[in-house]
């Protein structure tokens, strides 16, 4: 590639502008700035929960309180204020929706921009997705109830959940991701205020994609929400998820807790869009998404992650899978994308505890501009997992050399039966390869296209149907200049 | 008394140009003592049950170490021979016997060879390491080898650390020296040995200078007794084309660290590491290697090998670091190995660090077994069990012999690996 055109590709990286950053100009209601037990107090009110659900969040609380927050990531970012964030903000909306009508146009005029039609799915029927739309951390919309109903599917809001099935909910809640695991992790649990909360029943194949779409909209606030699917024996379930967020200044907090349990037989795919705000070109602004998610697999299970990153100023997040009963396999796709001054430090464990259990990673890193992209995995085999079986693949891609791209696998093997694979590369777009392309009449920019989507093929094809066209747009926005 | 207060209530201030180095060192070991699993680069390694044994330090020469002590530790071959006793130099057991190079005593080499050694001292070992500061502020004596320019050393250098253990557990703490200059060309083969049933915890530094278009090769033998451990931190210095090797072999001992850090300061130098780790019993052995990429167009290529049987713990850390200005850097590493029991383990960590786009960095990393179909075809070939585990056991480790450039060297760790795997094969490849 001739030096000034890789010049301006990465200028015209670096310089494109973030689409989702509008701002929906939508009444709602806030609590002031603070954390407290009064706070809690008040969050617990406003969802009319139970009084063991207050007592929960308040242990947690007393537990966050005697916690630090980790600094071993590979990122650095002024760490947040958590008094001066707002713990709680809902759109204001009329209670008991019957229809989308009753929806207020604001709201759909935003997912539309978002390109969630909701009306649109409605409509549709066999290939469409159930949507729940969490706004502000408080879920404002789930589509298809009566549909997924008819299966003994259960999918709502976590705070309907917690009113409606409570006895699940106690049962299941904080088991994955216990409420002291790290310091985010006990934040959440304290001031979650909404999320998704799913069930799919013995031997249930769900017949269609389930989808949370996730939306910071309000200034100020942080975003907690927490989402726990439960697949029963032998259920099948495929599960999306998407976020953004509008363009500010500040640093929003985004901290999530995402628990899956897979029983005997049972599948979960679990896919996540993540793009959140980035931060602007200086680097000033953008969501830090602090995330924990883990998955439990029993018996015959099987929990497949797989993950686009695109967007947040600092990413922390590590999808993980404990492969409890024998035979359980895990998965774990991803792309991460950083650009300017983003930050991603993302990865996985695998935890292999049960005999002849099996994971896969192929993780994607790809680092324009001055961002720091990190690939942080753990593969633990207990001395009790019989013929554990690992293999992981970790590419990353530099453009430019402001960037950074690192990978920090760890590797515990207690077990003499076991078989660990661990492969990393780093490259950059060879002029070869270039070459080769426009030598077939395929301009540069073409071909650098052709060749980033080449590298994220392996888990773009994971991703659903309905996703790998968001996600593939995603990647052409984040790196657009030199995507197609 | 602690060691930790032992060692800081014996630190003297030293009046020498190099008064500074020490005092920093000894406020950062002051401050934060020996490193403990939360440190990240001791995760793995913990000192704790080591530093339970009240150990004594060596203040003082000890003469009573006769030349049939250490004969049966050299190779065997034609070479330039060092003994160090209790971490100083005993001038009577060494055999130096040319006056193309200069081997002293680190501490005559400070009063005697001032320029050099200011010039290098304490330049690439780094002080905020801990182990480095304790070893800065504390050491008695150690080597000192400078191989001047255009040197192409003719057979070469051993140097034997021999641990009497006359004060009962003892702490040791040799600190060497080595520069190779310009187009010179050499070898050092280092051993440490413990010739009592006393517990001994060495804690040495080495920093190598290796200068422009030379090659250096240094073999590190550590087939220790099992109530010995070895903290060892050596860091390389490259100059422009340089060539430089470091083998690591360990078979013995109890608790073995191994800090290995290459820093490519010169363009166009090349880093080999190559290593063999082969233990049984309760041994520890953690390689936690550093290569440091600083400047554009230079190599690193890194081959650890490991076998672990019994309750014995493996630990590898491969750090590769790829700065801003180093491009076009070609960076290599794997690490293989194998884990013949249940309460084996191992634990590694290939890192790589990169800043800068046009390069080539790759990590491989590897956990198995050995494979049941060859042990099967060589069983129908009559060849006992263990002796067929043994042979696979050498194939796969013996990849990193490969820069075992000295003959009588290679057919020694051959024979320590054919005792190690109590097998009588006379392996050779």
């Amino acid at each position: 590639m001739a030096k000034n055109e890789e010049d301006k590709l990465i200028n015209d990286v670096t310089n494109k502008e973030y689409e989702h950053g509008f701002v929906t100009d939508i009444e709602s209601d806030t609590f002031p700035k603070g954390l407290d037990e009064n706070v809690i107090r008040g969050i617990s009110a406003k969802k009319e929960e139970p009084e063991w659900m207050l007592e929960w969040r308040l242990d947690a609380f007393k537990v966050w309180q005697t916690m630090e927050e980790p600094d071993w990531a590979h990122v650095k970012y002024k760490k947040p204020n958590f008094q001066d964030i707002s713990y709680y903000s809902a759109p204001k909306q009329k209670p008991e929706l019957e229809s989308l009508d009753e929806v207020d146009p604001e709201l759909l005029d935003t997912f539309k921009r978002l390109g969630i039609s909701l009306d649109e799915q409605k409509r549709m029927s066999g290939v469409a997705v159930a949507v729940d739309v969490v706004m502000d951390s408080v879920s404002v919309k789930t589509t298809f109830q009566d549909t997924l109903a008819k299966k003994g599917i259960i999918f709502m809001s976590i705070s309907d959940a917690i009113k409606e099935h409570p006895e699940m909910v106690k049962k299941y809640l904080g088991t994955v991701v216990p409420v002291k695991d790290n310091f985010y992790s006990a934040l959440n649990s304290a001031v979650f205020t909404d999320g998704s909360f799913c069930y799919i029943p013995k031997g249930v194949n769900c017949p269609m994609e389930l989808s949370t779409y996730f939306r910071i909209n309000e200034e100020g606030t942080g975003q907690f929400e927490r989402t726990l699917l439960i697949a029963d024996e032998g259920a099948r379930v495929s599960y999306l998820e998407g976020c953004t967020a509008p363009q500010r200044d500040e640093n929003q907090l985004h901290a999530a807790v995402v628990e899956l349990i897979a029983m005997d037989e049972a599948d979960i795919k679990y896919s996540t869009v993540q793009n959140w705000y980035p931060g602007d070109k200086n680097g000033l602004g953008g969501v830090f998404n602090f995330v924990t998610k883990r998955a439990v697999a029993e018996k015959n299970a099987k929990i497949s992650w797989t993950q686009v990153e695109t967007g947040s100023a600092v990413t922390w997040k590590y999808p993980s899978t404990i492969l409890k009963g024998d035979g359980a396999v895990g998965e774990f796709y991803s792309i991460a994308v950083t650009n300017n001054y983003q930050q991603a430090d993302t990865g996985t464990k695998m935890i292999h505890l049960g005999n002849n259990t099996k994971s896969t990673i192929i993780s994607k890193g790809i680092s324009a501009g001055h961002s720091e992209n990190s690939y942080r995995g753990l593969v633990s085999i207990s001395p009790n997992a019989k013929n554990a079986r690992n293999f992981s693949q970790c590419d990353s891609l530099l453009m430019g050399n402001t960037c950074g791209a690192h990978t920090f696998p760890y590797i515990e093997a207690r077990n003499p039966t076991s078989h660990i694979e661990h492969e990393a590369t780093t490259s950059k777009i060879s002029e070869d390869q270039i070459f080769y392309c426009n030598q077939r009449g395929i301009d540069t920019e073409k071909a650098v296209a052709l060749i980033v989507n080449g590298f994220g093929k392996e888990v773009l094809n994971k991703l659903p149907m309905e996703f790998a066209v968001e996600a593939q747009k995603l990647l052409e926005i984040s790196l657009e200049g030199s995507v197609g | 008394m602690s060691l930790e207060e032992k060692i800081i209530s014996t630190f003297k201030q030293k009046n020498s140009k190099l008064a500074e180095v020490f005092n920093q060192a000894f406020e950062l070991f002051e401050q934060k003592g020996f490193p403990t699993k939360k440190n990240e680069d001791w995760k793995y390694t913990s000192l704790k049950k080591l530093l339970k044994t009240d150990y004594s330090l060596v203040t003082e020469i000890n003469n009573n170490i006769e030349a049939k002590d250490v004969e049966p530790f050299f190779i065997g071959a034609d070479t330039y021979k060092v003994v160090l006793v209790d971490g100083f130099y005993n001038a009577d057991l060494s055999h130096v016997d040319t006056d193309k190079i200069t081997i002293s005593s680190m501490q005559d080499a400070i009063e005697n060879n001032a320029e050099l050694v200011e010039k290098h001292f304490a330049k690439v070992a780094d002080n905020n390491q801990e182990m480095v500061a304790l070893n800065t502020i504390s050491f008695n004596d150690g080597v000192f080898v400078n191989i001047p320019n255009n040197v192409i050393l003719d057979k070469p250098i051993e140097v034997i650390n021999i641990a009497t253990g006359v004060l009962g557990d003892t702490l040791i703490q040799p600190r060497n020296l080595i520069v190779v200059g310009k187009n010179a060309d050499a070898k050092l083969i280092e051993r440490h040995q413990n010739i009592s049933e006393n517990t001994i915890l060495t804690n040495s530094v080495t920093e190598i200078s290796v200068g422009e278009n030379a090659y250096y090769y240094h073999y590190k033998i550590q087939n220790d007794t099992e109530v010995s451990n070895l903290v060892d931190n050596t860091f390389v210095d490259q100059n422009r084309y340089s060539n430089a090797y470091v083998d690591t072999f360990a078979f013995g001992g109890n608790v073995t660290r191994n800090n290995l850090s290459f820093l490519l300061n010169g363009e166009n130098a090349v880093a080999n590491l190559d290593g063999i780790s082969l233990l049984n019993k309760n041994q520890h052995v953690d390689n936690f290697t550093f290569v440091d990429h600083r400047v554009p167009n230079c190599d690193s290529n890194e081959l650890y090998k490991g076998i672990y049987d019994d309750k014995s713990k493996g630990v590898f850390t491969g750090k590769v670091m790829i700065r801003k200005d180093a491009q076009n850097t070609k960076g290599d590493q794997q690490n293989n190995n194998i884990l013949l029991s249940e309460n084996a383990q191992i634990n590694a960590k290939p890192q790589m660090e990169i800043y800068a786009d046009d390069v080539k960095a790759a990590h491989g990393c590897t956990i198995g077994q050995l494979d049941d179909d060859a042990l099967f075809f060589m069983r129908q070939r009559c060849i006992p069990l263990k002796e067929a585990k043994a042979m696979l056991m050498y194939a796969f480790a013996s990849e990193a012999l490969k820069n075992v450039k000295v003959e009588e060297l290679k057919t020694q760790i051959n024979k320590q690996i054919a005792q190690k795997l109590g097998v009588n094969i006379e392996f050779g490849v």
